[in-house]
């Protein structure tokens, strides 16, 4: 297994070098480049502004720039924010607990029920619940994360008022139940396609090992068909899981930046849109950067899983 | 000799839903095994010989999908007989695995790749034979080294991709034989597997039916290992019963075509060079089951085939003496003619 | 011995690979369905605004917030006194449009990109490869609104945009296609009567590879969609006044409390759209599928 690590993180690295290189490359994108914030001011003249290039070492040929960037990022020193001129990694720091919050959650709503949906239509194929539960999963992939939050919203707030519109917490409470009550609504939105797609592939996944050659064995044995499932073949199916489960970082990255504008959670992704509207180049390129690291290491997470779980490759 | 039969099938059919209407994958098979018998069931794929071991295991899908008739009556442990096709699911459960076990044609895919070697023994084991995990692993290591594996301790916790074919085999032989059944139906066990390893693997099966006195069905289309294992061979063809003798005989004196087909296209050493030609082979296919041939199923591929008469009726069985029986219309007229 | 039974087609059979394709899709109901919305969609949005009494840019002032089914207009009106069925209708000719537009465009890159990388293989293929791997780190909202941040936002450069963070997928596929189809027999004998590669991969392997192909196109259409509303939504998509479905939902949400039917609406129809396409996708993977898994 370990020969498969050493690959594996060789993959990785060279990933993260590739990515690094986009990444310069949209920052070098951005109209004006890097000096945009400083030539809106008027005051500028563009001896200034070659001045401030040069102070910036923005003259300099782009792979000396790049490696110069890809030294500091990697020494944590990923800039300054022009907003409000704290370093870059710790304003999104006090960001991501929150957004991790969100995502944590509505992952584990989403292989709760999801699974269990899943599981549920493998067994009874073709019936009507599978039928359904197959129709939903596809409107539910279908349906925009941010329209379902505002109905639900709408819904639950507006209407019924059971459950606050917005805000992780009430100012000036923060106990736990106030906590909760702020989380609920956000993280079932944001679960709403997750569950879809591990319904989905855990159905497939289920459907896939009941027709093995094992599972009949474990029938001839003279097994009940709930230890059938329990024993063998939710083992089985559950292994494709783990690296699905790596898959769903930009998913969940993507559906958490919309999850939170709606409402208005104070998390990664609103901070992104709102640097976005500030011209906040620096943070905005943290988080673009940050995001693309967090898919990567969540991948490598979920295979160095996979091969602890399965046996085939733990154990060679 | 003629100990009271362990087993005895009686009518037995099994109909499936498909589209379009129903299938008729086996009809009308009856046969039974005794203690220490073993007894082979020979056809081509298709004749329904696996169809039909599955349906004494009760391992097909449920009505609406598929229907079984018939009887099927196993000598329980008080000797009280079962009727395996009527038992209610729970008391089939105890009785699966533990009087009548199955062992399958794959060795690659038959077990599981995530559980040890030792888990998935001691898991048919304390199934029908309440004991503690320990006792189980005991019983486990005492079960491998009967089939045959070597440092059967350490394999306990190996995974099955650790373990060759033949060895797989072996671990599915112990599975079946943990809880000593009367009955052990091994459906092609050597088929997917090495000739020399075959060779092992139907040894180990002979002498673990001589220890242990238990019937063995052996299902294959390999009538080199007919001749080498079986006591009495059931040979199946379209779902039916077709033929059935001891062996000898059988090789000896076929009586049904089909029966006389086979035996003629198995390739013969000492023949090699002397004859010209090809080898001989039952010409056309296996009929489609939703489509059966009116008649004899076999009247299109006969060779003995009689215009007006083996199209018209169905043959029944008929008994020929010496627990023989033959499904063909003309096998007096035929035996007759290869006599002369 | 011998082989298995074959067992004959319960109809008669026949003899194109396409017909019978039709026939496997159209058994797929909700597929079908889809389909058929889908035409819906499109008539209305781009001949319905013809048909219709009210002008999706006239603005009525004393007409504002009429809910649905209240008055003469049957969806009922926006902030602006707009009739909210025409907007609706024009609001989907923009985002079908957007939709089918970036899916043609990211098909291109990706299947060149895909056909490139499958049929050299070695290191360029590698390259290639490790380089949609790359991009593909991005989540595509994050991507997207970055390099919508940079740019001016207009119809030509969202559809530009959405392109350029659709096409990995497709270029995933087909690089799988082709990887496997160049050592087919038939690709190999083209190779020995002298083609160029170009013809080789283009008219040789790649319409081979289409099944996927177009079961991804279709599944790309949906996801653009649905890019083009969260983008027109967030501000930075199309723009005001050009009626999105996304835009207006940005509109919406101020009035949540009070004109609901402002987001609901256009929720649904994009809600409908995509619904629709990933139903036809689905429904042209099983049709095109020669495995036919049954399931």
């Amino acid at each position: 297994m370990s020969a498969y690590l050493v690959r594996r993180l060789g993959q990785a690295a060279l990933l993260l070098w590739l990515v690094s290189m986009i990444g310069f490359a949209i920052l070098h994108l951005a109209p004006g480049g890097p000096l945009a914030q400083f030539a809106l001011s008027s005051q500028m003249t563009q001896e200034d502004l070659d001045r401030i290039a040069q102070q910036l070492g923005l003259d300099r040929p782009l792979p000396v720039q790049y490696f110069d960037w890809l030294v500091r990022m990697l020494t944590g020193d990923w800039g300054t924010s022009y907003r409000d001129n704290q370093p870059v990694l710790e304003v999104i720091g006090g960001h991501l607990g929150a957004t991790l919050e969100l995502m944590l959650t509505a992952t584990l709503l989403a292989i709760l029920f999801g699974g269990w949906i899943g599981i549920l239509g493998a067994i009874r194929r073709y019936s009507l619940f599978d039928y359904l539960a197959t129709a939903g999963a596809m409107v539910a992939l279908s349906i925009p994360t941010f329209w379902f939050g505002l109905v639900a919203i709408y819904i639950f707030s507006v209407h019924l008022d059971w459950l606050p519109a917005g805000n992780r917490q009430t100012a000036g409470d923060g106990s736990l139940p106030d906590l909760l009550r702020h989380l609920v609504l956000p993280a079932i939105v944001l679960a709403l396609v997750e569950m879809a797609i591990w319904s989905r592939y855990m159905r497939s996944s289920l459907l896939d090992v009941v027709n093995q050659d094992y599972i009949r064995t474990a029938r001839a044995k003279g097994l009940p068909e709930w230890r059938v499932l329990t024993g063998h073949a939710l083992r089985n199916a559950a292994l494709p899981m783990i690296t699905l489960a790596g898959l769903q970082m930009p998913t969940l990255l993507g559906g958490a930046l919309v999850t939170e504008t709606v409402f208005t959670w104070p998390g990664m992704g609103r901070l992104f849109l709102d640097s976005i509207s500030y011209r906040d180049y620096p943070v905005v390129m943290g988080i673009l950067m940050l995001s693309a690291m967090m898919v990567l290491i969540g991948n490598l997470l979920a295979d160095m899983l996979y091969a602890a779980a399965d046996p085939r490759i733990r154990l060679g | 000799m003629s100990a009271p039969p362990v087993l005895e099938v009686e009518n037995l059919a099994v109909r499936f839903r498909a589209e379009g209407g129903e299938v008729a994958a086996v009809s009308d098979v009856s046969f039974s095994v005794r203690r220490g018998e073993t007894l082979a069931v020979v056809g081509e794929s298709g004749s329904g010989k696996s169809v039909t071991s599955l349906a004494l295991m009760r391992l097909l899908p449920k009505p609406p999908a598929c229907h079984i008739s018939g009887e099927a009556r196993l000598a329980g442990q008080d000797g009280r007989m079962l009727d395996l096709l009527r038992l209610p699911e729970t008391e089939m459960r105890a009785v699966r695995g533990n009087r009548i076990a199955m062992i399958f044609q794959e060795p690659m895919t038959s077990l599981n790749p995530v559980k040890t070697i030792g888990r998935q023994i001691t898991e048919a084991i304390r199934l029908h034979r309440p004991m503690s995990r320990a006792a189980a692993e005991e019983e486990a290591v005492r079960l491998l080294d009967l089939v045959g594996i070597p440092a059967p301790r350490q394999r306990l916790t190996s995974y099955p991709h650790h373990l060759s074919g033949g060895m797989r085999q072996r671990v599915m032989i112990a599975i079946a034989l943990s809880c000593e059944p009367a009955v052990l139906i091994a459906d092609e066990p050597t088929t997917a597997l090495d000739v020399t390893i075959q060779a092992q693997i139907l040894d180990l099966l002979r002498r673990l039916q001589q220890m242990s006195g238990m019937a063995v069905i052996f299902i294959t289309h390999n009538l080199g290992v007919v001749a080498e294992i079986a006591d009495r061979v059931l040979v199946m063809y379209a779902g039916r019963v077709v033929e059935q003798a001891d062996v000898r005989p059988l090789f000896a004196r076929p009586l049904m075509p089909y029966t006389t087909g086979l035996l003629r296209s198995v390739p013969r050493l000492d023949l090699a060079g002397r004859r010209a030609g090809a080898l001989p082979a039952i010409p056309g296919n296996v009929p489609d089951p939703r489509h059966p041939p009116t008649g004899c199923a076999f009247h299109p591929r006969c060779e003995h085939f009689q215009p007006g008469r083996c199209d018209a009726a169905a043959p029944a069985l008929e008994q020929v003496g010496d627990g023989r029986t033959v499904r063909c219309l003309r096998w007096r007229e035929i035996s007759l003619e290869t006599a002369a | 011995m011998s082989s298995t039974a074959t067992v004959p087609e319960a109809t008669a059979p026949s003899r194109s690979n396409a017909s019978r394709a039709f026939r496997r899709f159209r058994r797929h109901r909700m597929a079908v369905l889809g389909a058929v919305t889908i035409t819906l969609l499109f008539l209305a949005s781009f001949l319905g605004p013809y048909l219709l009494p009210f002008n999706d840019t006239y603005i009525d002032i004393m007409h504002r917030f009429e809910g649905p089914f209240s008055g003469a207009h049957i969806l009922g009106t926006d902030e602006l006194g707009r009739d909210m069925l025409a907007r609706l209708m024009m609001g989907g000719r923009i985002s079908l449009l957007v939709g089918l537009t970036a899916m043609a465009i990211s098909m291109a890159i990706g299947i060149l990109v895909g056909a490139i990388a499958g049929y050299y293989g070695g290191v360029v293929g590698a390259a290639l490869m490790r380089l949609v791997d790359a991009v593909l780190c991005f989540p595509t909202i994050f991507l997207l609104l970055a390099l919508a941040a940079l740019i001016e936002p207009g119809l030509l450069s969202i559809i530009v945009l959405i392109a350029a963070t659709s096409w990995m997928d497709v270029a995933r596929i087909v690089e799988g296609q082709i990887r496997a189809l160049r050592e087919r027999d038939f690709a190999v004998a083209a190779e020995a009567l002298g083609a160029s590669d170009r013809y080789i991969v283009f008219r040789e392997l790649v319409p081979n590879a289409m099944a996927p192909v177009v079961v991804a196109a279709t599944l790309t259409v949906a996801k653009a969609i649905l890019l083009e509303s969260y983008v027109s939504f967030l501000g930075y998509g199309i723009q005001p006044p050009v009626p999105s479905w996304g835009n207006m939902l940005n509109n919406a949400q101020i009035y949540l409390t009070s004109a609901p039917w402002l987001a609901i609406l256009p929720g649904l129809a994009i809600t409908l759209a995509v619904t629709s396409f990933n139903f036809i996708g689905d429904g042209l993977r099983d049709a095109l599928d020669p495995r036919l898994d049954g399931r």
